[in-house]
């Protein structure tokens, strides 16, 4: 932690590009807060992106309607998305693609309420929200580093606990947990909820940063897409390999996709291709195959 | 003290759509006892252990741990009750080690104090204890199941056809085992098709045909029973 800490305070003074740097974190973080979902209980939130909206939506609220500090209003936004989660709580019935399926068509229904014209005095609907008052790029980049923080310390956390023991035990398979003593409802919804926070809290900093935003911007499906990708790239279930994989595959996107974006799609769709053939548990599989520990 | 036998099944049904798996089903078991489950395939003996220990909910009837009626218990609930099992195909956590997986199901029940390497030694696993559970052969996970279920502080435990696939010399061992956990005061409800095994260890057999309750005694009594003889050979 105190490494990825000490690298986010140093990047800025390296490379001047400091907006790149400010999306590279993002979504470093939403590639560690959707790996706490996946990564360490087998469900894969193909909506994520539903959390990421809701925690911009419900931190620009805050700001337009109440006098409350920014970083209050971040956390407000952070605690939409759980509430959100916990509303949909019942979804975590269900498995495998039926999960994934379900909670995507939940993140889209987000997505059109918000940005029904009919709510345009509420939400903005299709012409989105602006922040400007708030504008401070420094203090953003710093509370996106602490949410990446945070998100490092939860999964570091569900590693290396006995709570941790018991994800592991139920993802292998929920009966047996169930017969082990434990709570798999509980558990599987406890992290539900931790991931659900941590891309509300990244939603409500990233606005913070636009401060002008539309609400393709914050519930674009490729967020989701993104957000998987990268982790997968990495290695769900560690701390560390989502953090390796969003910021090689974002630093490629931002190189080929910006420069050559007619080879972008093809060369990362061969990456996929390739990556489910020869390391379906992602990069950091690599060190493990030569018996090194990771984290 | 209280007469109340340790485990009560009363009136237990089970339906899986239009099917009737288990009808009225009812009996008793006390601490320590061996009773073993027999039936045809079909005839509900896995159904109503996966009922009692919370794996499938009961549609009808009650089920009383010591007289409290838990019945609609979730299965960790159960499991923390007393309440523990294995199952015909074995479901170890494959990637954990053998001693992992005992300690996760001593952990989450509050047996933390548990004796790990007294259960290793009496199921056999001592010499795996540092392999992954995935590694091991079908009647080493067995053991395995059993393992994690004593780590568990088990008042009953039900045992599904924890003999199929064991030679005569390794069913010798598991029924003295068996045997050995009962006079300690353990309860078991222990399905089997081997019957020369459950003879071995029990004296009172209930046999199940069609989700219902046919026969309740002995085993030498339920081989002259004309509903037990006609469920198994027809008739």
């Amino acid at each position: 932690m105190a490494v990825v800490g000490a690298l986010a305070l140093i990047a800025p003074h390296l490379y001047g590009n400091t907006s790149l740097l400010f999306t590279i974190m993002t979504f470093v973080v939403l590639a560690e807060g959707l790996n706490l979902m996946y990564g360490f209980t087998g469900y894969l939130p193909f909506g994520y992106v539903g959390f990421f909206g809701t925690g911009a939506y419900g931190t620009a609220l805050l700001v337009l309607h109440t006098h409350l500090p920014v970083l209050l209003c971040v956390a407000g936004g952070g605690v939409a998305s759980a509430v959100i989660a916990l509303i949909l709580g019942p979804l975590l019935r269900l498995s495998g693609a039926y999960f994934s399926i379900a909670n995507l068509a939940a993140s889209q229904i987000i997505y059109f309420v918000v940005s029904n014209p009919d709510l345009s005095s509420i939400t903005g609907g299709p012409y989105g929200l602006k922040l400007q008052q708030i504008y401070d790029p420094p203090a953003s980049y710093a509370a996106m580093a602490a949410i990446l923080l945070l998100a490092i310390a939860i999964a570091g956390y569900f590693r290396m606990s006995r709570f941790g023991t018991g994800l592991r035990a139920m993802t292998e398979d929920p009966v047996s947990a169930a017969l082990a003593g434990i709570d798999v409802v509980r558990q599987r919804l406890i992290v539900w909820l931790a991931s659900a926070l941590i891309a509300g809290l990244a939603g409500g900093t990233y606005v913070w940063n636009l401060s002008v935003f539309y609400p393709e911007s914050v519930f674009n499906l490729q967020i989701s897409v993104f957000a998987i990708v990268f982790a997968l790239f990495g290695g769900v279930g560690t701390v560390i390999g989502p953090l390796i994989g969003a910021v090689i595959l974002y630093s490629f996107y931002a190189v080929i996709g910006v420069s050559a974006p007619q080879y972008f799609e093809l060369l990362y769709g061969l990456l996929i291709v390739l990556l489910v053939l020869f390391l379906p548990n992602g990069l950091i599989s690599l060190l493990e195959r030569k018996r090194i520990r990771v984290f | 003290m209280s007469s109340e036998p340790l485990l009560r099944l009363d009136a237990v049904g089970k339906r899986f759509g239009g099917l009737t798996v288990l009808d009225k089903v009812s009996f008793t078991v006390a601490a320590g006892e061996i009773v073993g489950l027999v039936g045809p395939n079909g005839s509900g003996k896995t159904t109503t252990i996966n009922v009692i220990s919370g794996v499938h909910r009961a549609d009808a009837g009650r089920i009383l741990l010591n007289g409290v009626p838990v019945q609609t218990r979730p299965g960790f609930r159960l499991a923390r009750l007393g309440i523990n099992r294995t199952f015909q195909v074995p479901k170890p956590f494959r990637s954990m080690t053998v001693r992992e997986n005992i300690e996760v199901s001593a952990h989450f029940c509050g047996h933390d104090q548990v004796d790990i390497a007294a259960i290793l030694a009496e199921t056999d696993l001592a010499a795996h204890a540092g392999q992954a559970a995935g590694s091991l052969t079908v009647n080493q996970q067995k053991m395995l199941d059993l393992a994690r279920a004593l780590a568990t502080g088990p008042q009953i435990l039900l045992i599904d056809e924890i003999g199929a696939g064991l030679n005569p010399q390794e069913l010798a061992v598991v029924a003295i085992l068996l045997q050995r956990l009962a006079a300690r005061g353990i309860a078991m409800i222990v399905v089997e098709h081997l019957l020369d095994f459950l003879n071995r260890i029990t004296e009172r057999v209930i046999v199940l045909g069609a989700g219902r309750m046919l026969f309740e005694g002995t085993l030498r009594a339920a081989s002259q029973d004309p509903d037990v003889v006609a469920a198994f050979i027809g008739g």
